[in-house]
């Protein structure tokens, strides 16, 4: 791996680079660019069989995209009903506006409790926030339980995808990683080998952890019931061993009602795993006498999710259940990999709820990602509760552009790519001008054109010809051809 | 082609450009003057036929858009009457025509590349192959992982050159494992990008648009 480690994303703070600089990087990785198109290759595949099977899919996701549109729209309403649920139940609810707030909370209940270590399945939303990072600056040390997470712990990186957090990593390089961080000897590549490897690590962390931190998949507003997916079991064992519980979880993840999983957990085995049924399904409502946690605090964390919520067409993106297929179909992210998008959350679905999250025009990083697309629409294809998400890209670019245009003073004026845009609108709005464009176009690239081909092109546009040949505009153009054959015009 | 069907042609030479690459770029203001003209261009005619799926797409998905960004309801309006209208040149002759058979030659080796576009905006499903299984001569071949992009995506090509010629070098890579001599699709965007590749790496495969496989005959080539 040449990739840095610990490198700062668009969720910490200081500048980030944008996507087509890091991309590069990942680009050139070999090893990388086999381990990611293998695994994206191979899961692509299963979920399309597993998905093909389902007779009434279409009207599935279009239920999924009913159910979580209703849930944006009264967001506040279900809020309140689920911290009554929770409460009700016997559950602590917290209200968090950012990051700081969030991990204040957890960290003094940890804290509360003298702890000094805890156990974690895997969670996005506390990834985004730094929480281990934040825990450990309070001295409390964090073991996450997922293997993948696991791995990325241990290799002191950042995950690289939604679900398979370690996807960039191949056994060979898993084992090394074992052999120096858990001492284990004699370990072979075999997959059984490393998962028993990390079981056995794994135990003695769930049975001496006094605080399990969890996130959420779904929390039903109707009951207080918070639901968590995975396949390992080790999101069981953080969720029912350790005598407090803390789950964090970004306030979108609520919804209406206990039928509802009818519908999500069709949606999500199938989208993610390419599986029929979930293996591993846990969930809790509240605190229940001499069985599991015996206190538990439900952590909501805004960060920037109810100003999502004021753009129309952008908050589809708090749809989203956090399967990746989109990012398992994804051309650029086949390629890229995740670590390209600076961002706990990569892919077509990053590219479009992580500028989201962090607001626009405040970091080169997430303002360049609405652009890391080619807009080919495979993700709208496989997402199962349908976000539009070449749409919202598009939608993203609109709003970036504009805001670099009206904020950005004379230099946004001057940038080149803006006055060559400028310039072509105003060609393109005059048939004249869009004629003598194409003439002059003829005579001025004569220095360009050899044998039929222009083989480099100046400035920004070289990017094409380092690796394309370009078509020289013709001798006769259509316009030329039909007038002379039509005589009109 | 079309008049040998029997359709009355005509080319407006006020139109210009439909304004996509500015609206995808993020240019959406700028795009705003182009798509007004594009209205004000096609609104009198029965049937508007482009050989580009992704500029037929701009109209039909990316239209209404724009004029709800220019704040502009009769804009609307008129946007929703044109684009029902706007076809993409297979789509047309199978789906509202219903020809499958134009009549045309081509003795060649083809592989067709399903532009994205065409495939998931539009959806023409296999209208391009049927009209293509129809052409006398020709020698069809399949394009293994055709559904996958190409890499071009407009001004994705150039922002985002490296992951754009990544695309592009699996794409290349299918095409010539076809042994095919020309590699056919719908849309000019697509065939510059992958014709651009295949002539850079000298790959002796050339790019032909559908309309002109279509349009070729026994009497012109």
């Amino acid at each position: 791996m040449t990739l840095k480690a610990r490198r700062p994303d668009a969720f910490s703070p200081g500048r980030t680079p944008p996507f087509e600089e890091t991309a590069k990087e990942s680009l050139a990785d070999a090893q990388l660019r086999r381990n990611l198109g293998k695994a994206t290759q191979t899961i692509r595949r299963k979920r399309a069989a597993a998905v093909g099977e389902m007779p009434d899919w279409e009207a599935l996701r279009e239920a999924g995209r009913a159910l979580k549109t209703r849930v944006m729209r009264h967001l506040d309403e279900y809020l309140l009903r689920l911290e009554e649920s929770v409460t009700r139940a016997g559950g602590t609810v917290h209200w968090t506006r950012d990051a700081g707030e969030a991990n204040e909370i957890v960290a003094g209940i940890v804290k509360g409790h003298g702890a000094r270590e805890v156990v974690k399945v895997k969670s996005i939303a506390t990834d985004e926030i730094k929480l281990n990072e934040h825990l450990e600056r309070e001295g409390i040390k964090v073991h996450e339980t997922d293997l993948a997470e696991l791995i990325i712990q241990l290799a002191g990186e950042e995950s690289s995808h939604i679900l398979v957090p370690a996807i960039h990593k191949n056994r060979a390089e898993i084992r090394e990683l074992f052999l120096r961080k858990l001492g284990v000897e004699g370990l072979s590549d075999d997959p059984a080998d490393l998962t028993e490897a990390a079981r056995l690590y794994l135990r003695e962390r769930f049975l001496s952890a006094k605080v399990g931190i969890s996130g959420a998949n779904f929390a039903v507003a109707e009951t207080g019931t918070v639901c968590v997916v995975e396949s390992e079991g080790n999101g069981r064992m953080c969720t029912t061993l350790p005598e407090v519980l803390v789950t964090l979880m970004g306030i979108e993840k609520v919804i209406p009602s206990w039928r509802d999983f009818e519908v999500f957990m069709q949606l999500l085995p199938r989208s993610s795993t390419a599986e029929r049924m979930n293996p591993y399904t846990s969930f809790w409502t509240g605190v229940s006498e001499g069985d599991g946690p015996q206190e538990f605090h439900l952590v909501l964390l805004d960060n920037g999710r109810t100003n999502v919520l004021e753009d129309e067409r952008g908050r589809q993106a708090l749809n989203c259940i956090r399967c990746s297929a989109c990012l398992n179909v994804c051309p650029v992210y086949e390629r890229t990999g995740g670590h390209a998008y600076n961002s706990v959350y990569p892919g077509p679905i990053g590219a479009i709820l992580t500028p989201q999250l962090v607001g626009i025009g405040r970091d080169p990083g997430p303002d360049s990602l609405p652009w890391a697309s080619s807009l080919c629409g495979a993700c709208y294809e496989v997402c199962p509760v349908k976000i539009n998400i070449p749409e919202v890209l598009i939608h993203l670019r609109g709003k970036v552009t504009r805001h670099k245009q009206d904020r950005g003073g004379l230099s946004a004026k001057l940038n080149p790519e803006n006055a060559a845009m400028r310039a072509m609108a105003r060609v393109f709005s005059d048939p004249r001008l869009y004629e003598l464009a194409q003439k002059a176009a003829r005579v001025g690239q004569w220095p360009l054109a050899r044998g039929g081909s222009i083989r480099h092109l100046p400035g920004r546009l070289a990017g094409w010809t380092e690796v394309r040949d370009l078509k020289p505009v013709p001798r006769q153009t259509f316009r030329e051809w039909w007038r002379e054959s039509r005589g009109e015009g | 082609m079309l008049e040998r069907l029997g359709h009355e042609v005509e080319f407006p030479f006020a139109q210009t450009c439909c304004g996509q690459m500015h609206f995808n770029t993020g240019y959406q203001r700028e795009a705003i003057p182009l798509v007004r003209r594009f209205v004000e261009v096609f609104e009198p005619y029965e049937v508007v036929v482009s050989p580009s799926a992704s500029c037929v797409g701009m109209v039909r998905e990316l239209y209404p858009m724009a004029a709800g960004l220019a704040g502009d309801e009769g804009l609307r309006e008129r946007v929703e009457a044109l684009a029902p209208r706007v076809f993409e040149l297979s789509e047309f002759l199978v789906r509202r025509l219903g020809v499958e058979d134009v009549g045309a030659y081509y003795p060649h080796r083809v592989t067709y590349h399903p532009t994205c576009h065409s495939l998931r905006m539009l959806k023409v499903g296999d209208a391009p192959l049927r009209l293509l299984r129809n052409v006398r001569g020709i020698d069809l071949v399949e394009l293994p992982e055709a559904e996958e992009c190409c890499g071009f995506g407009g001004t994705f090509a150039v922002k985002n050159a490296d992951t754009s010629a990544a695309m592009l070098s699996d794409k290349c890579h299918n095409i010539l494992s076809t042994g095919a001599e020309i590699c056919t699709m719908v849309d000019n965007s697509c065939l510059m990008h992958i014709g651009g590749g295949l002539r850079r790496g000298r790959a002796g495969v050339e790019t032909v648009h559908l309309a002109q496989i279509l349009a070729s005959t026994e009497e012109r080539g």
